[in-house]
């Protein structure tokens, strides 16, 4: 056994802000990662994962303790470091104006990798990431999985010693996604290259052999993920849920439940997590105790879950559920957005091809496909900022494109459209002022949105320097503003930590609950859970269609009987795509 | 595979100086601001703008009519810098100064002939003083008229008496640009405004825009040193001013046919100075602020709007306020107008030459040093 890639001790770095108290980004941390290793940085955002990544890769140093990679002091000396490891930041790093072959070369260049050997090392980078066929597109033209996998091969020009990767997988549909994670263990076994990695992905965690998780600055554990895992042993069930309820609409019930640490929606049941006290009686206001649970095998998330818990410093109350306004259930629940054969073409290209569906009031609805099957044209031509090339749609029983219409829209886009400059409550003030919202009923609604979204803390503070967490609720306030019928969610999870995307789904449902209509668009499948039917995207065409339960079935195979969401996704799209190459094939 | 230091590093510089080559042969901005923008400031000032003063009008008040006052009228009438309207009263000149008709009164007093005759000739010249550019140049154009009836009437007959009232000043004023053309100072001056341009303001978007893409994060957890970094940001951007250099120069000589006077090597060393200030100044900027939109507005006020206005350019630095005049030390541009006008009007002056390029040279030794310790790999 070699000596560790990493080691850190007792680390601690800080960041000083204008006028503010300055964030304690990493708090003694301590770390030690094996040689030949798959290890991955979890926790909730603004955790210090990206921080702790970028000391490693000799970037930043730290205010006090010690740091040796490759059993090179990073203080010392981190340019010999930088001379034997990989590294992809989260925005990869590639030149939008250069090519996919003229960044693989700039690469090259700088890291000295031969002639020779870019003729073996090229074909297999191409293979890799099948970006063969795209090598003189510029970088900037490429869809988001694409640009995953190139910076990765960018990184990868020549097998470096240690790979630092950071949240490589965020806005990378599940296809894309298991293509990169099948780079990546195959780095591993076959060069015996160490990889430390930051996700929000917990079942990515799960997969490798070592993980850290950190919250607040602070290692709250360090090991197999296995060791996370049990934390949760024998405390998961399964419940289903009461008759002619979603399971989304018990999930919110149980969350609040003082025995229950979590809970989410799979598989048309609710997954549990109980607390400690398993067999204390439960009182019988209870959510929990008018369900009948089915214990089940453990996840990691499950784990992680119980260990963010028992961290959470005493004194911080539980999130308390949104208040629900009014639940509109009389009267027939009509359809609100319908679609009938939309098209849209983009020159020769057609992004969306004779897409039909149909959502009524109330429902929460999921278009899932792959990075560029066409579902943010198919957003902007519901919310009136595109016209269709061909097809009807009716949007609160009008053209989308009416000013009347908007009035019943809210967009939330997939990079939040928030202004940087303006301060929390002036972003806030704006987007007010934008809806035509005016006197008493303008501070209503802000202090609502206040309220309701729990700005009050961060009032005051830069649109562009706000947490993760708070940046999407921010961008949910202002589209709520003036309250519509609609709400339009263009990947608004991508790269939000588990808590987040609870926090987040909560409030949808609520908003259903209250009789808004949702769309939404999103790359974790488990969130499709959420949606009372979803539609499967690719390459414009609407490839299946239905309830999730209905849907999951379509991954089932004689090997696998109880198919996940991401299974039959994939199992979807690649019929769709196999008999699509026949035809072409034909 | 081993291969030297040296010929790694070269590599590396190779690599990053063919990117960013790229970049800005793809980015229409890049092109828009190093080739585009000077091809229009040439036009522009060679064509459109001109700081001569031509066809002034110029009231004419012959309050004598003998032929030695008729004759000194004619001088102003045939130059191309007046144009005369001859009135009878000085009421009636003094009206049309007031309505704005005229800029310049020209009096010949009746005494004229008599005083002429007993050697104490004089005329009065009266310019609107509004305008004082203008005012000094229409006076300066005046006298000269004067001295031209005088020479010529001494020329035809040498025993006559002297006219008073032309300054000797006039030769003084056209010795360098005896065609009293503004192009002679626009067009070099222009030069400086182009390389301002390419230098500092394209130079000052390049660094901060791999900060806000995010692409120095990963450029720096590669072997690249620091002065790899900046010597690939040097270059480019130093070919493209030279580009603009020659541009300048071929629409100078072809164009403008403006005469150039000096050594073109010196030129070109002098411009390669002021080249290397502007591009370190543009980096500078660009590292420390880090931000596109910030660094441009900064470039704009720290470099290129003193280049405008403080250089010696536009306005001629010895007739501005004291306290401006010792501001206008500060800006690297004066010294290199000073050597432009020189190097293309007068010749190879090295008594102004070598001191103006040794400061040029010390301050871009300085800006550069500046630059390479603002260029570090740290994000914190």
């Amino acid at each position: 056994m070699t000596a560790a890639v990493i080691i850190g001790q007792n680390l601690r770095k800080q960041f000083l802000r204008k006028g503010k108290q300055p964030i304690q980004a990493l708090d003694t941390v301590s770390l030690e990662i094996a040689p030949r290793t798959l290890a991955a940085l979890v926790g909730p955002d603004g955790g210090g994962k990206t921080t702790l990544l970028r000391l490693t890769a000799g970037l930043m140093r730290a205010d006090a303790g010690e740091l040796t990679v490759l059993g090179i002091d990073t203080k010392a000396n981190p340019q010999a470091i930088q001379d034997r490891i990989g590294y992809m930041p989260q925005r990869f790093g590639l030149y939008d104006d250069l090519s996919v072959q003229e960044n693989l070369d700039l690469y090259a260049d700088l890291h000295g990798v031969s002639t020779a050997e870019r003729k073996t090392r090229y074909p297999q980078l191409m293979e890799m990431t099948a970006l063969g066929p795209f090598t003189r597109r510029l970088a900037g033209q490429l869809s988001g999985g694409m640009k995953q996998k190139l910076g990765l091969a960018c990184t990868l020009v020549r097998a470096p010693e240690l790979l630092l990767l950071d949240e490589p997988t965020i806005g990378v549909d599940p296809l894309s996604r298991r293509e990169l994670w099948d780079i990546i263990r195959a780095l591993v076994r076959d060069q015996g290259v160490s990889v430390l990695l930051s996700t929000s992905y917990l079942d990515e965690a799960e997969r490798c052999e070592h993980v850290v998780v950190l919250r607040d600055g602070k290692v709250l554990a360090q090991g197999p993920p296995q060791d996370v895992t049990s934390l949760a042993k024998d405390r998961t069930f399964l419940a289903t849920p009461p008759d002619g309820e979603t399971p989304r609409v018990t999930q919110v019930g149980l969350l609040d439940d003082p025995a229950v640490i979590d809970a989410s929606p799979e598989a048309g049941k609710v997954r549990i997590v109980r607390g400690p006290d398993l067999n204390t009686q439960l009182p019988a206001s209870s959510a929990l105790a008018r369900l009948q649970l089915e214990s089940t095998s453990t996840r990691f998330e499950d784990g992680f879950m119980v260990l963010l818990q028992r961290a959470a410093p005493a004194g911080q109350p539980a999130p308390k559920a949104p208040p629900i306004t009014s639940i509109v259930q009389d009267g027939p629940r009509s359809e609100v957005v319908v679609v009938h054969d939309l098209v849209r073409c983009f020159g020769k290209f057609v992004a969306v091809d004779r897409v039909s569906f149909e959502v009524r009031r109330g429902e929460i609805f999921g278009l899932l496909g792959p990075n560029g099957a066409g579902k943010t044209t198919t957003f902007r031509m519901l919310c009136g900022l595109l016209s269709a090339s061909s097809g009807t749609l009716q949007v609160a029983g009008t053209d989308p494109g009416a000013a009347a219409t908007r009035q019943e829209i809210g967009y939330v886009a997939q990079k939040f459209s928030l202004y940087a400059q303006l301060t929390v409550a002036e972003n806030l003030d704006f987007f007010a002022s934008a809806y035509g919202l005016h006197g008493a009923r303008r501070r209503e609604r802000i202090d609502w949105a206040m309220a309701e979204f729990e700005l009050g803390p961060v009032k005051t503070q830069l649109g562009g320097q706000l947490p993760g967490g708070y940046t999407q609720r921010l961008a949910m306030a202002a589209a709520l503003l003036h309250e519509p019928q609609i709400l339009f969610l263009d990947e608004a999870t991508s790269g939000a930590d588990p808590m987040a995307r609870r926090d987040f789904w909560r409030r949808i449902t609520a908003l259903a609950q209250a009789g808004v209509t949702v769309i939404v668009t999103t790359h974790f499948m488990a969130e499709a859970e959420y949606c009372d039917r979803i539609a499967i995207l690719d390459s414009g065409r609407i490839l299946a269609q239905g309830a999730p339960a209905e849907i999951r079935k379509r991954g089932a195979t004689n090997a696998n009987r109880n198919p996940t969401m991401e299974d039959a996704f994939i199992a979807v799209i690649e019929e769709a795509r196999a008999v699509a190459s026949k035809d072409k094939a034909a | 595979m081993t291969a030297s230091p040296f010929a790694d590093k070269t590599r590396r510089v190779l690599a990053l100086i063919r990117k960013e080559g790229r970049q800005v042969l793809r980015d229409p901005s890049s092109l828009a601001i190093g080739v585009v923008l000077p091809l229009m400031l040439i036009l522009l000032f060679g064509y459109a703008m001109s700081l001569d003063v031509k066809h002034v009008p110029i009231a004419v008040v012959l309050e004598d009519r003998s032929s030695q006052a008729q004759d000194i009228a004619t001088s102003f009438q045939l130059s191309p810098y007046f144009e005369t309207h001859q009135v009878t009263s000085m009421e009636e000149a003094r009206d049309m100064m007031l309505s704005g008709a005229v800029e310049g009164i020209f009096v010949v007093q009746s005494d004229f002939a008599r005083r002429a005759a007993a050697g104490d000739a004089r005329v009065q010249i009266i310019v609107n003083g509004i305008d004082g550019n203008t005012a000094r140049i229409v006076e300066a154009y005046a006298d000269a008229a004067v001295a031209q009836a005088r020479l010529r009437d001494a020329a035809e007959n040498p025993d006559a008496p002297v006219v008073s009232g032309g300054q000797a000043v006039v030769q003084n004023q056209l010795w360098f640009n005896s065609a009293n053309d503004s192009r002679y100072f626009l067009v070099p001056g222009l030069i400086v405004l182009i390389i301002t341009l390419i230098g500092a303001f394209l130079t000052s978007i390049v660094v901060a825009r791999e900060w806000e893409r995010g692409t120095f994060e990963a450029l720096f957890v590669t072997p690249v040193r620091p002065d790899e970094i900046l010597i690939s940001k040097i270059v480019p951007y130093f070919v493209l001013g030279m580009g603009g250099l020659l541009l300048c120069m071929a629409s100078a000589r072809f164009l403008f046919a403006i005469p150039f006077r000096g050594s073109f090597v010196v030129l070109m060393g002098a411009s390669m100075l002021y080249l290397l200030v502007s591009v370190a100044m543009g980096l500078l900027i660009s590292s420390t602020l880090r931000s596109q939109f910030l660094a441009c507005q900064v470039a704009l006020v720290a470099t290129f709007m003193p280049a405008l206005m403080l250089s010696g350019f536009i306005y001629d630095l010895r007739s501005v306020p004291l306290d401006i005049r010792l501001v206008s030390y500060l800006v690297p541009a004066r010294y290199y107008v000073s050597l432009l006008q020189t190097i293309f009007l007068a010749g190879n002056v090295w008594r102004i030459i070598l001191p103006d390029a040794a400061i040029l040279a010390v301050v871009a030794a300085g800006m550069l040093a500046l630059t390479s310790r603002a260029t570090r790999k740290f994000l914190d």
